[in-house]
């Protein structure tokens, strides 16, 4: 009787959890798809400025990243990014102001154990990583491509 | 600047932000620095099979901004810099196409550091 007890508990638990999953996982999406739409077009507001500029789309990119860049830093800065990604998960982190935030949130954690150590070295927690396996897999990527379709621009 | 250019920005950043999310809350031993990690490399896959700057130049910042842009960065720019100056060009291009936005992220964290006290 306890044995079958403990396996009904069991089995509920897993139905809990299962239908609990469920709506926090539909929840999520909702706050990444808008939180991180809303990056974007913020994103694109500055994009447009570039292209009016008369830069081509190419060129544009890099100035209208590094504004946003700019304003995840000191959004980081003012505490108001982490709240922001405690609700938006993906949708705050994934947007290249993330990335900003991700260097600038343990630089100022981290700040107590000294600029060296604490600051220069944590800056790159988990900004190190991404820059890590990026270069890495663009590399192979475009030495890939070069010997499959040829020297670029021939 | 047309309305429909953020819109467009809007729906398809955020189904970028969404799959990263989804990924996250499914496969559930991964955290979000290994998502950001997964689609950077994802982004420098779609840009050499020629997918990513179609999708930038659909959507603009709704690829641009989302962190696969950092991969396309990279690899669009080692291609460039191959084009005009073979293997020298291949090994700095990347970094050189994303300078910019690595230096301004660096020197305004180490500024936040000092200056801005963390809260909670």
């Amino acid at each position: 009787m306890v044995e079958a007890t403990r396996e009904q508990a069991e089995d509920y638990r897993r139905l809990v959890t299962r239908f609990g999953r469920r709506p926090a996982i539909l929840r999520n999406a909702v706050w990444a798809f808008l939180v991180g739409g809303t990056i974007c077009a913020v994103g694109q507001f500055f994009l447009g400025l570039f292209l009016l500029r008369g830069m081509p789309l190419k060129e544009a990119t890099v100035p209208a990243a590094s504004t946003m860049i700019a304003i995840g830093a000191i959004l980081t800065g003012l505490g108001v990014y982490d709240k922001l990604g405690r609700r938006a998960g993906m949708g705050a982190a994934l947007p290249i102001t993330g990335f900003a935030n991700a260097i600038v949130a343990p630089a100022m954690e981290f700040r107590r154990e000294g600029l060296l150590l604490g600051v220069g070295a944590r800056l790159f927690q988990i900004a190190g990583p991404v820059i890590v396996y990026a270069l890495a897999a663009a590399l192979l990527v475009a030495v890939v491509r070069i010997l499959v379709a040829g020297p670029p621009g021939s | 600047m047309s309305p429909a250019s953020f819109v467009i920005a809007f729906l398809v950043g955020g189904a970028i932000c969404l799959l990263a999310q989804l990924t996250l809350d499914l496969a559930r031993n991964l955290t979000a620095a290994h998502v950001m990690v997964l689609f950077v490399v994802l982004g420098a896959v779609a840009s050499g099979l020629g997918l990513y700057e179609p999708l930038v130049e659909f959507s603009g910042a709704g690829a641009a901004i989302p962190l696969p842009a950092f991969g396309h960065a990279l690899v669009q720019g080692m291609l460039k810099g191959a084009a005009q100056q073979g293997a020298g060009g291949l090994l700095s291009g990347g970094l050189t196409a994303a300078a910019m936005g690595l230096t301004v992220a660096i020197v305004i964290g180490l500024l936040m550091a000092l200056v801005a006290r963390p809260q909670g």
